[in-house]
């Protein structure tokens, strides 16, 4: 006989509120139901009320974790309507902060991954290997969460001592690679719990449209850095890693290669980072026309789509629309549950890395 | 007050257990209650704890603008939370609803619904701020526990509507 577990919304075991429903045989888990929306703050509608200069600010609190690829998803929409080509030095920027953000947001998932295998340590570790980096963003930017960088035309901080985010950046690999990573790939308990659970076949991960490290895990080779690129993405070198099984520790590995790479092109970004002004115009005199904007950016979790449409005479956008990562691969976590043990739904719904504040907005 | 009491309040501020609820936050604040628990800036040596059960937490953290659908939620919850307790509010959300201010599905902020204590502002607070909140509600606290009434639970926001 199947019976019904309803977890949520407010339940001590979701780190966010939602409500998840399981229909389970035993301890198999036969069946899931994802109930949404209990953060929304109508900020698409507030969009509608700003101008492009409040705009960015209400748009980084979509989220806290990715609140920078918010901002530049916006600001490069603003842009192409009322085309504003950014100088260099704002698109390496851009890029500086784009990885110094997917750095965060994957060693943070780490943490959160290790907690819910059991492994408390590795929570503890990942976290504080986690404060290197909130000291570069915030040495760059003086804030840790939601840095406020991206202005239309540009970026509002210059980096002023590249030598020293390197240095940074070199502790921080170090301990990845010796730390981190190993634990997670070669300790037996951490992997009897990843491997072949919560299998997402390449087959179904096609026809749900998944994205981000979820779709890369199950072998689709899809990253916008590389397919569309964005900011200075053209001018860096970097590998897109994919693995083929498609299951839990693939999500890992996976997040785990992408570190190693965005350490890489944070080392070439701040390497080539050209000389010249960090923005054009002047926001004051800076006027946007009527038209219609829309920008693709790889967020951490996949990719992000804004759509901007501005009226005519008007200082506030007449439409915006977001789409985020976690929104596409949801849907991949009913696949994902079906046959597994209820003992792990928790992490294999965390292992597509949700983000409800960012869905729900 | 006697002995047995002062004892009480003394274990009280030296052991808050903390419940965190979002009540529509945009994970800014939460993720830095997260990395003040964890080893930099250790709320341990508070005596802090993460507590997933608001039946044995005695201070409640709350983040976020207050949506429609958290509001009943949150009162449970602060219903929940045992004698002594008390609230602190993080970031500027709770406080003053922030960047969202005007929305149409909040019921921000959030004393409306119910008694906070301490409010830590911020966009988001750093976690050093929040632990500094977190000890002052320890105070707060341990005063409330050699006190018999508990904090009004008054929700605000139906006596206005009374009005
Ligand atoms: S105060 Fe700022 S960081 Fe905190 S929940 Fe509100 S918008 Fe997010």
């Amino acid at each position: 006989m199947s019976y019904r577990i309803p977890m949520g919304p407010y339940h001590p075991a979701l780190e966010e509120p939602y409500k998840l429903e399981l229909v389970c045989d035993g301890e198999t888990v036969q069946d899931a139901k994802l109930n949404i929306g209990f953060n929304f703050r109508g900020i698409e509608q507030l969009a509608e009320t700003r101008n492009f200069i409040q705009i960015v600010a209400l748009m980084e609190r979509v989220c806290g974790i990715c609140s920078n690829t918010h901002t530049l998803s916006i600001c490069q929409a603003v842009e192409q309507i009322a085309e504003i080509t950014p100088p260099p030095r704002a698109l390496y920027i851009r890029v500086i902060m784009a990885e110094l953000e997917r750095l965060h947001s994957h060693v943070l998932w780490a943490g959160v991954a290790g907690k819910l295998i059991g492994f408390k340590t590795m929570f503890m570790t990942c976290f504080a290997v986690r404060e290197q980096i909130m000291n570069v963003l915030q040495t760059i930017s003086g804030n840790r969460v939601n840095y406020a960088m991206n202005r239309v035309g540009g970026v509002n901080r210059d980096i002023d001592d590249p030598a020293m985010i390197l240095a940074m950046i070199g502790e921080l690999e170090k301990d990845m690679v010796k730390t981190v990573i190993p634990v997670f790939t070669t300790s037996h308990s951490a992997l009897s719990r990843c491997t072949g659970v919560g299998v997402l076949s390449e087959e179904k991960a096609r026809s749900l449209g998944v994205v981000g490290p979820t779709a890369r895990a199950s072998g689709l080779p899809q990253d916008l850095r590389r397919a569309a690129p964005y900011a200075a993405y053209e001018e860096m070198d970097f590998n897109v890693p994919v693995e083929h099984s498609g299951d839990v520790k693939a999500r890992l590995v996976v997040r785990a290669l992408e570190i190693l790479e965005s350490c890489s092109i944070l080392r070439q970004a701040l390497s080539k980072l050209p000389a010249g002004e960090i923005f054009t115009g002047d926001e004051s005199e800076m006027e946007i026309p009527e038209g219609r904007g829309f920008s693709r950016v790889e967020a951490p979790r996949g990719e992000v789509i804004y759509s901007v449409t501005w009226g005519e005479d008007t200082d506030t956008p007449s439409r915006v629309h977001v789409r985020t990562p976690t929104y596409i691969n949801m849907p991949a976590v009913r696949w994902m549950v079906r046959g597994a043990r209820l003992a792990d739904t928790p992490l294999i719904q965390a292992s597509i890395d949700p983000c409800y504040s960012c869905t729900d907005r | 007050m006697n002995l047995w009491k002062k004892l009480l309040c003394y274990s009280r501020r030296k052991s808050p257990w903390l419940f965190h609820m979002n009540s529509g936050s945009c994970n800014g604040c939460d993720i830095e209650l997260i990395a003040g628990l964890t080893p930099r800036y250790d709320a341990e040596q508070l005596g802090v704890k993460h507590e997933a059960s608001p039946r044995h937490a005695d201070i409640i953290c709350i983040s976020g603008p207050v949506t429609h659908t958290a509001v009943n939620a949150m009162k449970t919850v602060y219903g929940q939370v045992c004698h002594p307790k008390a609230v602190v509010a993080i970031g500027s959300c709770p406080a003053s609803t922030n960047v969202f201010i005007d929305s149409r599905v909040l019921d921000g902020p959030l004393d409306r619904h119910i008694p906070v204590d301490v409010y830590v502002p911020g966009c988001p607070p750093r976690p050093d701020a929040i632990l500094a909140g977190i000890a002052k509600a320890a105070e707060i606290l341990a005063a409330r526990a050699g006190q018999e009434a508990q904090p009004a639970a008054a929700p605000v926001a139906a006596e206005e509507e009374k009005a």
